[in-house]
């Protein structure tokens, strides 16, 4: 089953910058990977629920406490760019 | 001297014949010896460990020790976040990173007294078999240094198994832990999901990792999972019932046990020597009292393809992080988006990319029905079928990998090949349940053999049980060629 | 239309890890590896914000999910630590609720279609030449609020005017308010509120496209902003344009909206359910002791004032008002004076005198009633009663001993009042001739007098009926 990737727009979804013959080589390389992943696609799951964890645990809770935070200093220390105790970005887009 | 078992240094620490320092010393001169070949670790830290050593024998000064691991030489995979100890996941998009904070599991060790010894190579994010996938370049096999230590955890394994380390941790997603340690000869573990902390291991699938040992022996794997397992507050999958007790069953043998082949984990695509020793293994446990039972698992012939949609998923937001922002490396652009998508591009080597790239592809519009979604339903199916192979048999077995190690770059080029050689690792990360690897003999080239026996969730006592069983019906004591010194 | 609003829970610690919810402090103090996403940091749910949001949901008549549980929704932006937010997706822990909503003299029934939890990002602040975004050559990132509890309740398109609009989001806000569960402050920015705003020529039954609009700081900014927003769409669509679905940007200034600069491509979330949490199951025995947490709201006791005979815009002003306020108008009726006259006492004068000055107001329940007597029974004049109250509340003592030390009993000594009538009228010809050439209203004036020179301790009825009587 031939599949049909925009890799183009997977890679703006996922925030990667990449060269065109990259992504080509990528295009390629997970249509082979995808062609069988999609061999999930001939299981009969019908009536069958999804698993999103491995063991069915519920209501893990912690009580409402406060604890310690980080060394401002020992955080900043290890941001590429920070200044008066903020980190520092090139402009930022308004947010959708 | 070097190649003590935790249980034999432990005597010896406590007897005063050995010093923990001494231990130590003994054990950075093996990685002296080793490490310009093997490159088993990112980082030695030399000088903490000898500070860590010294209080260790302080405290045997005083007849207190912390416990069975005060003393004992660990190394920790290069993804368990180490407080002011560089953390890089063999990533360039890491690199320089100090981590402000420990790992539950580094805590554990460190309460416990362990003298950590250093951060060890992995595929860059633990993706790959082979730990060619480092930014910082491959561990070789220390049975043979033209091939791969098998992977992700190559680096633990290695050191481990040329006694650069007494122990060490790995994490396991989808083999990282068991595949490796196969192919280099020792014993890894992946216990149940839930059983170690995940708190500070640097995520990958976060519904598969899970945390394990290194180490020689089947007891020595037992003494480290018993520190470093335990409920952790900080990780809310971390398990809140009662714990397996998992040292104090390895006398058992296997009389009178169901052992239980899983029939599609073999054939086709396996190394006839891999399946002959394999076999042997049965009819031992056979000889030793076991009933050996067939059993079919069909899922497990698509469980490679669900978790290559599942982990890749999962992974595509654990990663999103790295954006060059509050750690690690930048690369500027006009605007953040900018600067991000270039960080990011250039930060993650070829297989994390094209992981990211599935996983994001794999739940994005349209497709996340045909694909996510679906291996979510066949991971369901994989914990029944399970479940119901348990409901016959105690334990269940299988090759470790379906082949010996291979040689450097012989699957780089072909990313399915190299998935493939996790096919007997996979449905137990599916599944959440234990599972671990024991040496039980060498190829005609001189290559170890793994052999996998699993157990059902919370079954850790009974799998260990039965690999330490496998263990003696083995003798394999075999020593990698690279650790005998030259006269 | 409809109006999503976000709610910032004023837990102890945020939403997955131990750090304080603080407000206003340096930046990046409040921090730790979870909010900040540092690798191999893990989230564990706070159990006093699903608490707190399944208090909201029963509060806005919402279903509890018995079973509900966390997704991740992707997209990158630079305030956002993980590059996703834990958020709910198809099952969130509130849905299928309501909220009355009183405007234009009549109810209207909003639909709540869900309330769900989620964690807040941390803040961008743009700076450079001009300090407009467009200019800004730096963006600084600060963490502190990332990670504070979020709950974002979703209204139905059921809202018509943005009238409904603002009332919706008012008696929204005073709910939340009176939960406990939120500073509910829309200048702090801890109570939040988008419109989704459509439209749909006269007749046709589906919506047309929907544009979201954001940035609204105050309720008479969300009201102009959609008032605006909808003679936009409408003047778009007359004009033979389209509307594009899109954020718009609300600019207080100058009163328009102005569409946002996103990256496109953006919208793809990719949810997921969240593999490090746990589901959330609230069991019968859960939800009861929840609901048992409920207080009395403003719409049950709006009731009751009504119930009471308080006039219908007072009831409502009351059963939103504070605590202190509703008590004492309790305790006036509890000690025997008339609901509706006290209730136009608690809502206007002591309200005003509370604003006025700068010292706490102090009169109880017990004082109100004998001043509201007081008046009833003619004691003292409605507007000598105001300085009455003022001396009650600056501690001059009981009603009755502040009329007395203030010098404000009603006049009831009749032949002292003809006196003062008689004085008037004879220091007013001119009023009293044209009062007898038929213009009668200039009585009014005569009283005016009359009360001015008995420094209003006369009552205003019995002078007028004197003043006719005299002028007859």
């Amino acid at each position: 089953m031939p599949i049909d990737i925009d890799i183009a727009h997977v890679a703006r979804l996922a925030r990667l910058e990449l060269s065109d013959s990259d992504l080509d080589l990528y295009r390629n390389q997970l249509g082979v990977i995808l062609e069988h992943a999609a061999r999930v696609q001939a299981v009969d799951t019908e009536g069958i629920e999804p698993s999103a964890h491995p063991l069915e645990m519920t209501n893990t809770f912690r009580p409402d406490e406060v604890r310690a935070s980080l060394d401002r200093d020992e955080v900043l220390s290890q941001a590429p760019e920070s200044r008066d105790g903020y980190f520092v970005v090139p402009p930022a887009l308004d947010q959708d | 001297m070097a190649d003590l078992t935790i249980t034999q240094a432990g005597i010896e620490l406590r007897t005063g014949s050995l010093t923990a320092s001494d231990l130590l010393e003994r054990t950075l001169e093996r990685a002296a010896f080793t490490e310009a070949e093997l490159h088993a670790y990112l980082t030695l830290d030399q000088d903490r460990a000898r500070t860590a050593a010294a209080q260790s024998d302080a405290r045997f000064a005083d007849s207190e020790p912390l416990g069975p691991l005060d003393g004992i030489p660990i190394a920790l995979k290069d993804n368990l976040c180490t407080r002011g100890t560089e953390t890089t996941c063999a990533s360039q998009i890491l690199s320089g990173y100090h981590p402000p904070y420990d790992a539950t599991v580094v805590a554990r060790l460190r309460a416990g007294g362990a003298v950590l010894t250093g951060k060890t190579n992995l595929d860059e994010f633990a993706m790959g078999s082979s730990t060619e996938n480092s930014a910082y370049g491959p561990t070789r096999n220390p049975w043979d240094p033209t091939r791969v230590p098998g992977g992700s955890s190559g680096g633990s394994a290695a050191a481990v198994a040329v006694g650069s380390a007494l122990a060490a941790l790995g994490s396991d997603t989808g083999g990282s832990i068991r595949q490796p340690a196969a192919l280099c000869g020792v014993v890894g573990v992946k216990p149940t999901y839930g059983l170690v902390s995940r708190y500070g291991l640097i995520a990958f699938g976060s519904s598969l990792d899970q945390i394990g040992p290194f180490a020689r022996t089947v007891g020595d794997a037992a003494t480290v999972l018993g520190v470093i397992a335990g409920h952790d507050p900080l990780d809310a999958t971390s398990w809140r019932g009662e714990y397996p007790e998992v040292g104090t069953h390895l006398e058992t043998g296997v009389a009178g046990m169901r052992v239980g082949v899983i029939r599609e984990l073999g054939g086709e695509g396996y190394e006839p020597q891999v399946t002959e020793t394999s076999r042997r293994m049965l009819d031992q446990l056979s000889d030793a009292g076991a009933e050996i039972v067939e059993v079919s698992i069909p899922t497990c012939d698509v469980a490679l393809s669900t978790y290559y949609l599942i982990a890749p998923a999962e992974a595509s937001a654990n990663l999103a992080r790295f954006d060059g922002i509050r750690y690690g490396s930048r690369v500027e652009g006009g605007t953040a988006e900018e600067m991000m998508a270039r960080t990011r591009a250039e930060g993650f080597g070829p297989e994390v990319t094209r992981r990211i790239l599935l996983g994001t592809y794999a739940l994005s519009a349209g497709y996340y029905d045909a694909f996510y979604g679906q291996a979510q339903k066949v991971r369901t199916l994989v914990k029944q079928q399970f479940a119901a192979a348990y409901e016959k048999v105690d334990v269940l077995v299988s090759p470790t990998s379906p082949t010996v190690a291979f040689e450097l770059e012989a699957k780089t080029e072909d990313p399915l090949a190299m998935y493939l050689s996790d096919v007997c690792n996979i449905p137990a990360n599916l599944a959440g349940h234990p599972a671990m690897t024991v040496p039980i003999g060498l190829d005609t080239a001189g290559l170890p053999i793994g052999f996998q026996v699993m157990a059902p969730a919370l079954g850790e006592a009974t799998m260990f049980g039965v690999a330490a069983e496998v263990e003696r019906l083995a003798g394999f004591v075999a020593r990698p060629p690279m650790t005998e010194v030259p006269t | 239309m409809g109006i999503e609003v976000h709610v910032e829970l004023r837990t102890r610690s945020k939403m997955f890890c131990g750090c304080r919810v603080g407000f206003g402090e340096e930046p990046n103090v409040d921090v730790c590896p979870t909010c900040l996403g540092l690798p191999g940091a893990l989230p564990v749910t706070n159990q006093q914000a699903i608490e707190w949001i399944s208090l909201i949901g029963l509060a806005f008549n919402c279903t509890i999910s018995e079973r509900s549980v966390f997704h991740r929704k992707n997209y990158f932006y630079a305030d956002l630590p993980k590059n996703y937010q834990i958020s709910q997706f198809d099952i969130p822990v509130c849905h299928d609720g309501w909220l009355d909503v009183d405007t234009d003299g009549e109810t209207v029934r909003i639909g709540i279609e869900r309330a769900h939890q989620e964690e807040d990002t941390g803040k961008s602040l743009h700076v450079g030449d001009g300090g407009r975004i467009q200019s800004a050559t730096q963006t600084l990132l600060d963490f502190n609020r990332s990670g504070v509890p979020l709950v974002e309740i979703v209204s139905r398109p059921d809202i018509r005017t943005p009238a409904q609009a603002k009332a919706y989001a008012q008696q929204l806000r005073a709910v939340v308010a009176e939960l406990g569960v939120s500073d509910a402050r829309l200048e702090e920015g801890s109570i939040r509120f988008d419109a989704n705003v459509s439209v749909r020529p006269r007749g046709e039954a589906d919506l047309g496209t929907k544009v979201e609009i954001k940035n609204m700081n105050s309720f008479r900014s969300l009201e102009r902003a959609v008032t605006y927003e909808i003679r936009r769409q409408v003047d778009e669509i007359e004009s033979g344009g389209t509307i594009v679905q899109e954020t718009r940007h609300w600019d207080e200034e100058a009163g328009v909206t102005h569409a946002m600069r996103t990256k496109e491509g953006s919208s793809d979330y990719r949810y997921f359910t969240e593999p490090d949490l746990t589901p959330i199951v609230i069991d019968d025995a859960w939800r009861r002791e929840i609901a048992s947490q409920l207080p009395e709201l403003p719409a049950t006791r709006r009731v009751g004032y009504l119930e009471a005979g308080v006039d219908p815009q007072v009831a409502q002003v009351l059963a939103e008002a504070d605590a202190s306020l509703r008590g004492l108008y309790a305790e006036a009726v509890a000690s025997g004076a008339e609901p509706r006259i006290v209730a136009n006492w608690v809502i206007g004068e002591v309200t005003a005198w509370a604003r006025r000055e700068v010292s706490p107001a102090a009169i109880s329940g017990r004082q109100l009633a004998e001043l509201v007597d007081m008046v009833a029974d003619g004691t003292v004049s409605a507007s000598a009663a105001k300085d009455v109250l003022d001396g009650v509340m600056r501690g001059e003592g009981d009603p009755g001993v502040v009329a007395r030390d203030r010098d404000l009993l009603q006049m009831t000594d009749t032949s002292a009042l003809a006196d003062a009538v008689d004085q008037v009228l004879e220091a007013n010809p001119d009023a009293v001739e044209r009062y007898r050439a038929g213009e009668t209203k200039v009585v009014g004036f005569l009283v005016g007098q009359v009360m001015r020179a008995t420094q209003g301790k006369a009552d205003p009825k019995a002078v007028n009926g004197l003043l006719i009587k005299k002028l007859g």
